[in-house]
């Protein structure tokens, strides 16, 4: 194949850009150099509008719409592929060249069969007869590690899990035997545990395959386990490129410093150090480095002068006029030590009692003779007491019913049973028409993604405004003014008023919500995933300003994350939810050590951190189940330290290890600590 | 930082309107169909001041007379001008359809936006009816109704209104749907807003988009059934000119003197092109994409 040692895939000063409606040239990708190996493994990170999948498609030859080449090539085996026919192009894609997409749910055919689909890529781009497919079919499945693959192929995909859908969509990739595969986010959006086993599976096909594999993603943790190589790119620029080791253990360019530093770290109860500004849009960057503005080291001629791309004695390209000084400092430390507010224990907030929430919509009848449906509620006998002024962290994965709790203390969900009591003697009705606009001022909630819970034909200034008049009544220059003080406080400025949500970035926007949130004056603010639409850096700050508003105001954060790093820098206290069911509640520092209830115990193996000497272990199958077991444990299906008949009849009781730290599993804790292996702290 | 953003200093709804009006004008579909709707509302408004001969004037010399210098389009059956008649004959079309299509696109869409919101089983149950409505060849409706009570504005309004109000029903509930789902609306509920307040503040400006395109197609569909009424002698009564009532009567005649439906349809089916082709422009220019948003 390729015998010489050509590079499989090369770049030369590829630069990409379009023209706006202004007729203004804007580039995408400014000048990039980059060649890959046949089998190597190589990373693209950087945040979001980083180029970094524009990069990845222009590979295959592929431009998105008003996208123009501008300068350079990129070849693959040596044929220029924007010079390539279509069919051309079409024999390499899919067949030598592979597109793993983000969202395998989406990229597989709803209406074909598992197997049909996978012999349809084996027809077009293999050379195995029609007979011999079915038999191939088999062999990708149990490749990917599939279980029962003789059941698999007549499945539709909407019958897999995530995982599943991902791991068929690594196995049409598979099917030409490319000679390199490229993955655009592979795991973004699936389950901690799912995506480990999905990276370990990657992971293993590189080595058994020899296939080259080229990731693109924001993931520094998912990048540090699959690749050899990383390239960091930032305005659409390399501005790093070194072996796994070199730019994650001692980077030599200062973004990629600060990029590292704004990872909330499991092992560190610490706030991550945000970066400050945001990336140069398209066409914004001026004559010297990209990276001036946000720089803490830059010199005079970094704003005038932009730096080439340079090669280290240690053998890495690096585009900064500064990299020997950088090189000079130490690894990056631990980020900034939290600040953390005061709890007056006393003080009960928020109690959670015997909560219980289903889904499931009574029928007519059921409603005429006042039955409550016997199904298994999706939440249930969920007790937790909130203090004032802690932060309380509700972990999960997706289905855990966190959201849900969240929705049911804002009185957007009823409950089926227990109770809500707020400030120690009110009970919060279930539903938001019968609070009072008191106690709905003291409850607010903050939502994940912003460009979803801002209006987009509002103004900041409209949607501030909302809160306002309904909770105080205020109208014209008072309303004004709070706007503007709350404004600063978010650290955005007056000056904002006036813009649109599609005129911010997604920093912004979710300062904008925050503020929405805190001009309220709320005493208990509820965060669903906050975070987790944002890019590292921007995560950072808005963290960073999560937990400052919190001194400030003296507010009690319920935190809903899928992400226990992220839990890990804000949770004064944690409570691990699986299947709608507690598992583990108590202090963020006990609940990240052992021993711990054994699906703690899972998650925290498989969190994957940006260190590539840092093994996950995989300890129970990465199965999605859909609905919560009627008896016994909730984790039964999933548990590796399960004991037997025990777990499947009889509920867990609660055991007490400290003062707080409670466990819900039927094996005594001191057993457990002899079991559990997993490092955490 | 940024540049793109200094430029900004007020986002007035006004600023919108004319990026809009911008977007339209800036594409040839755009700009031609908006040429002609604004042509023949200029046209309808004028006409009576501008046409050459008294569209009543009748004569027997000029009988199904061709085109000529003084006569442009030639002259009917009955000797009447027909440059006149069509110059005047968009002007009850246009009066009766642009009364009725607000009435229509308003009461459609505020049904459709209640049931939107109400979901569940009502919401199926009400569609259902709306789907039988739908179900109905359009004519047959209308005629029942015409005939009952008669012809005339009167009638003629309140007919067309109540039936293309229909289809705008499933339009504003799907893209009350789609709103509804998002979470400013949830943000909007649990800060303890009121429905209506919801409804005008968060889920109006997010559906008038929507609506506004589906106003203009439901204009052109209703100025073609008005046309058809009067083809069929319940639309425009004689001796107005009336565009489909003058295809009705020069039809006959249609293989000897074939101007006399010529005109008419000329001017009729600009003004139908030119409705078409602004609404196309506009969903564009709003970023509303109507081939997925029309289920109807």
């Amino acid at each position: 194949m390729n015998g010489d040692n050509k590079p499989l895939i090369e770049i030369r000063d590829l630069s990409i850009g379009y023209f706006n409606s202004a007729k203004q040239l804007l580039p995408i990708l400014r000048n990039i150099d980059l060649s890959i190996q046949a089998g190597e493994t190589v990373g693209l990170v950087g945040e979001s509008g980083s180029g970094k999948s524009t990069l990845a498609l222009a590979m295959m030859g592929y431009l998105s719409n008003p996208l123009k080449v501008l300068t350079g090539s990129t070849s693959f085996r040596n044929q220029s592929t924007f010079d390539l026919s279509a069919r051309e192009l079409e024999k390499i894609r899919g067949g030598e060249l592979a597109l793993i997409p983000q969202n395998a749910g989406q990229a597989l055919t709803p209406t074909q069969r598992i197997g049909r689909q996978i012999s349809e890529s084996l027809k077009l781009h293999s050379k195995v007869t029609e007979a011999d497919r079915p038999a191939r079919v088999l062999e990708l499945l149990t490749q990917v590690r599939l279980p029962d693959p003789m059941t698999l192929v007549n499945r539709y995909p909407h019958e897999l899990s995530g995982g599943q859908q991902q791991r068929v969509a690594v196995a049409m990739a598979l099917a030409g035997e490319p000679d390199a595969l490229l993955l655009d986010e592979p795991t973004t959006g699936l389950d901690v545990t799912t995506q480990a086993h999905v990276l370990e599976l990657l992971r293993d096909l590189a080595k058994e395959t020899g296939t080259a594999m080229v990731y693109v993603s924001h993931d520094l943790g998912a990048i540090a386990r699959v690749c050899d190589r990383v390239v960091v790119m930032y305005a659409g620029e390399i501005v790093l490129d070194g072996t796994v080791r070199q730019v994650l253990l001692k980077p030599v360019h200062p973004y990629a410093r600060s990029l590292l530093a704004s990872i909330p770290k499991l092992r560190e109860a610490s706030l991550p150090a945000a970066l400050d500004g945001r990336p140069p849009a398209p066409g914004d960057v001026g004559n010297g480095c990209a990276f001036v503005e946000r720089c803490t080291m830059a010199e005079d001629r970094c704003a005038t002068e932009r730096p080439i791309l340079q090669v280290t004695k240690a053998g890495e390209r690096v585009r900064c006029h500064l990299f020997e000084k950088v090189e000079k400092l130490a690894a990056p430390g631990p980020g900034s030590a939290v600040e953390r507010s005061l709890i007056s224990p006393a003080a009960e907030v928020l109690v959670l009692d015997n909560i219980a929430i289903s889904y499931t919509t009574r029928g007519i009848l059921d409603q005429i003779l006042g039955r409550q449906p016997n199904d298994t509620p999706t939440v249930d006998d969920i007790s937790i007491v909130i203090r004032k002024g802690e932060t309380i962290g509700l972990v999960g994965e997706s289905g855990s019913g966190k959201s849900t709790i969240l929705k049911a203390i804002a009185g957007l969900i009823p409950i089926r049973s227990g109770s809500i009591t707020y400030n120690g003697n009110e009970q919060l009705k279930a539903s938001v028409d019968q609070r009072s606009k008191d106690q709905l001022r003291r409850i607010q909630l903050i939502f994940q993604n912003p460009d979803d819970s801002l209006n987009p034909r509002q103004t900041v200034a409209e949607i501030l405004a909302q809160p306002l008049r309904l909770y105080f009544g205020l109208s014209s220059q008072e309303l004004h003014d709070r706007s503007v003080e709350i404004l600063e406080r978010v650290r955005l400025g007056g000056h904002y008023l006036d813009r649109l949500p599609s005129q911010l970035s997604g920093g912004e926007k979710q300062r904008v919500a925050v503020a929405r949130a805190f001009i309220a004056e709320p005493e208990l603010v509820l965060c669903d995933e906050v975070t987790s639409a944002l890019d590292v850096s921007v995560q950072a700050a808005v963290l960073e300003l999560l937990n400052r508003l919190q001194r400030e105001f003296g507010t009690t954060y319920i935190f809903v994350s899928h992400d226990l790093a992220v839990v890990r820098a804000l949770a004064d206290r944690v409570a691990l939810l699986y299947q709608g069911r507690l598992c583990e509640t108590g202090p963020a520092a006990d609940v990240y050590s052992l021993p711990s209830h054994p699906y703690t115990e899972v998650l925290l193996g498989a969190v994957l951190e940006p260190d590539p000497d840092l093994v996950p272990v995989l300890s129970a199958d990465d199965i999605v189940e859909l609905s919560p077991m009627p008896v016994g444990c909730a984790f039964q299906r999933r548990c590796p330290r399960r004991v037997g008949d025990i777990c499947d009849t009889q509920t867990p009781p609660w055991q007490q290890l400290n003062d707080e730290h409670l466990i819900r599993c039927h094996i005594p804790h001191r057993e457990l600590r002899k079991l559990q292996t997993v490092q955490v702290s | 930082m940024s540049t793109i953003f200094q430029a900004v200093t007020k986002n007035r709804p006004q600023d919108r309107l004319f990026k809009v009006l911008r977007d339209v004008m800036s594409s040839p579909s755009g700009a031609i169909g908006l040429s002609l709707v604004v042509f023949h509302l200029v046209l309808a408004v004028t006409s009576p001041f501008i046409v050459p001969f008294d569209y009543r004037e009748i004569s027997s010399l000029l009988m199904l007379q061709g085109p000529s210098f003084e006569h442009w389009f030639g002259n009917d059956h009955l000797g009447r001008d027909i440059f006149s008649r069509t110059l005047l004959g968009g002007r009850e079309a246009i009066l009766i359809t642009g009364i009725a299509t607000p009435i229509a696109v308003v009461w459609g869409s505020f049904i459709g936006i209640f049931f939107g919101l109400v979901g569940g089983r009502i919401d199926e149950f009400a569609m259902r009816i709306v789907d039988a409505f739908l179900s109905l060849p359009w004519i047959l409706k209308m005629l029942v109704l015409i005939v009952t009570f008669g012809t005339g504005m009167g009638v003629l309004i309140p007919t067309l209104a109540f039936f293309y109000g229909i289809p705008v029903i499933r339009i504003a509930r799907a893209a009350t749907h789609d709103v509804v789902a998002r979470d400013f609306i949830s943000a909007a509920k649990a800060r303890g807003h009121g429905r209506i307040a919801i409804i005008r503040h968060e889920l109006l400006p997010n559906v008038l988009d929507t609506l506004m395109v589906e106003g203009a197609m439901r204009w052109s569909w209703m100025l073609l059934a008005f046309s058809s009424l009067s083809f069929l002698g319940f639309g425009a009564s004689p001796p107005t000119p009336d565009w489909g009532l003058m295809i009705a009567d020069a039809r006959g005649f249609m293989s000897f003197a074939p101007w006399g439906v010529l005109a008419p349809v000329v001017f009729l089916s600009s003004l139908i092109i030119g409705i078409n082709l602004t609404a196309d422009a506009l969903a564009k220019a709003l970023g509303i994409d109507r081939i997925q948003k029309a289920p109807v």
